[in-house]
């Protein structure tokens, strides 16, 4: 619809302020986070920083860098997320796969849909599923991160939504040929489901990297935290002075507000580095549910 | 059915249940073993002990529950924060999605839309991180108030701002990514629709109002439906990130009195018995909306 109106035009401009204020609303606490990390504390702490580095310095990171804890911490959280993926998503085909089928190809597909969907409806809440944990002797090890969300039910409805439109001929002329269930899956389902097994992944990367409060919860030896709770328990403890005489030059340029900016801005990198990849699929990952008329 | 019939059946199938048996298993673990575990409300259970051997006390937990003085002002918290949030984030989205549908220049709507769906990918700790900073005493928000003349305000230590802090910083999370469906939405209006309106003499805003919003309305309705499922969740992560003893009185919510109760006080039992209260009435809910989805908008998960 072409439209010049006077009135018209007057909106446009209107509109694009208002998305130029709404863009920066969204960009400027990252952009000053990432100012903070890259600025002396005697600056920030004055009260200086706002969009840009003043006094600019890369001691914060340089710090950080140099702690052990945060090294481990991360080393943790790429294991997690290799891992967690990994299993994630081979659970979720191995899932999706079979409950994909006809009941009259799959003779208990009904009660195993309803054993998958009822655990989104009802869970046994945080306590219990604690104690399970514990009892399956998972605490302090990495398998607490991965194994109590191995199938994640969500995924698996998407997948299966997904193989469901797969032309049933495939599979027919495969049969003839004599390849088992295994082997369509391999070589049938899988390669046409490439961009929604693509989504997935990127998606279970993301919500592995970003978990904190399982690593919190399983975890009784700080040690054994995952980046984002190390990072966590960093913020949300009360400011100490982390520093001793030796270092008061040090002082003046890092602080823990400074550290604390670094850090985070660290744990933002991956996130930063795979949303164009993110944003070239989620909208696809919506397509979940759908309502007619 | 004759045997033959059955093992060739067996022959084909047993393939089907040798893939699911893996992640059943999963699931059967670490989602049906903690609905089982939910009998530990019901007993004075000790880590020790297990589920099997704890003494059992009947409904002595739910009794000991209902009469802390603090849980009904959890409760309040609760419904207050996620049905503020689910309006406050409706409304955002809605706006957004038709004004974001207004914009001409295709290059620019799409780094608009780039921007402002970036925030739901980062963490609670990241974000928390970020408010945390922007919004302490000395943070950018106080140093921008006290530029202008204003007095500089505790917006993380203030009981009774401390619920809008959490609605409106998830809103800024989250708006972006919410309007994708409302986006998709509106794309699927006729055309014609505009066209007639606009030979009726309909201006932009009248279509917009009689035109838009109702094309969108099995959506609206729709999603406020589901999110009404989860109105016992009002956001564990951002809260435990956000919130300090000092706004318990109107920050805290079910999860994170949870938490506490279970996790850092060993309280077990009385901490599970309001796990459990919380899923039944989530079941009910969760339930309960997606039938109405379902049945009166034909809405389906598969």
């Amino acid at each position: 619809m072409i439209d010049n109106t006077l009135s018209r035009r007057v909106f446009n401009v209107i509109n694009i302020v208002f998305f130029l204020l709404y863009c920066l609303i969204c960009l400027v606490p990252i952009i000053h986070i990432f100012s903070v990390s890259l600025s002396s504390s005697a600056s920030v702490s004055a009260g200086r920083v706002s969009l840009l580095p003043v006094d600019f310095t890369l001691k914060s990171y340089d710090y950080v860098l140099k702690k052990d804890e945060f090294w481990k911490a991360l080393s943790i959280s790429v294991i997690r997320v290799i891992i967690g993926v990994v299993v994630n998503m081979l659970m979720t085909i191995l899932a999706a796969f079979p409950l994909s089928k006809t009941t009259k190809e799959f003779k208990a597909k009904n009660f195993f849909v309803w054993f998958f969907v009822f655990t989104l409806l009802f869970s046994g809440g945080m306590i219990p599923t604690y104690m399970i944990v514990r009892y399956t002797g998972l605490l302090d090890s990495i398998w607490a991160l991965v194994l109590p969300g191995a199938v994640p039910v969500f995924n698996v409805i998407l997948l299966m939504n997904f193989f469901r439109a797969v032309p049933k001929e495939l599979e027919e002329s495969a049969f003839i040929d004599g390849a088992g269930y295994f082997r369509i899956m391999w070589q049938i389902f899988l390669p046409v489901s490439l961009p929604a097994l693509a989504t997935l992944t990127v998606f279970t990367m993301v919500s592995h990297w970003n978990s904190w409060f399982d690593g919190m919860i399983y975890m009784n030896d700080a040690r054994n935290y995952p980046l984002q709770t190390y990072l966590q328990a960093i913020l949300v403890s009360p400011n100490t002075k982390l520093m001793t005489k030796a270092q008061a030059e040090l002082l003046r340029l890092i602080s823990d507000r400074t550290l604390k900016a670094a850090q985070v801005f660290i744990a933002a990198i991956p996130i930063l580095l795979v949303y164009p990849f993110l944003q070239r699929y989620f909208v696809s990952g919506l397509t979940l549910g759908s309502v007619k008329g | 059915m004759n045997s033959i019939k059955t093992s060739s059946r067996f022959k084909r199938e047993w393939p089907l249940y040798a893939m699911i048996s893996v992640p059943a298993l999963l699931v059967l673990i670490y989602y049906y073993g903690p609905m089982f575990g939910v009998v530990m409300a019901f007993q004075k259970f000790e880590p020790a002990l297990g589920f099997l051997r704890s003494k059992f006390v009947g409904l002595g937990n739910f009794e000991r529950l209902f009469k802390l003085p603090d849980i009904w002002e959890v409760v309040r918290n609760t419904l207050f924060i996620a049905s503020m949030k689910i309006i406050v984030e409706t409304i955002a989205a809605i706006l957004v999605a038709i004004l974001l549908n207004e914009i001409q220049r295709k290059k620019f709507k799409r780094t608009v839309q780039t921007i402002i769906y970036a925030p739901y990918f980062l963490s609670w700790v990241i974000l928390g991180g970020i408010f945390r900073d922007i919004l302490a005493a000395d943070g950018l928000v106080n140093n921008l108030l006290t530029a202008v003349g204003m007095e500089s305000y505790n917006f993380l230590g203030q009981p009774k701002t401390f619920p809008w802090v959490l609605i409106l910083t998830e809103t800024w999370q989250l708006t972006g990514f919410n309007a994708i469906v409302y986006l998709a939405a509106i794309a699927n209006i006729d055309p014609n629709l505009y066209e007639a309106a606009a030979i009726d003499g309909a201006g932009r805003l009248k279509q917009t109002w009689y035109v838009t919003i109702p094309g969108m309305s099995s959506y609206i309705v729709v999603m406020l439906i589901l999110n009404l499922g989860y109105i016992l969740n009002a956001g564990l992560d951002q809260i435990l990130m956000l919130y300090s003893s000092v706004v318990y009185s109107t920050g805290d919510v079910i999860d994170t009195w949870v938490y506490r109760a279970g996790l850092q006080n060993a309280q077990y039992s009385l901490a599970s018995a309001v796990g459990l209260l919380r899923s039944i009435v989530s079941l009910i809910m969760v339930a309960g909306s997606y039938y109405i989805a379902y049945k009166k908008f034909d809405y389906r998960v598969f």
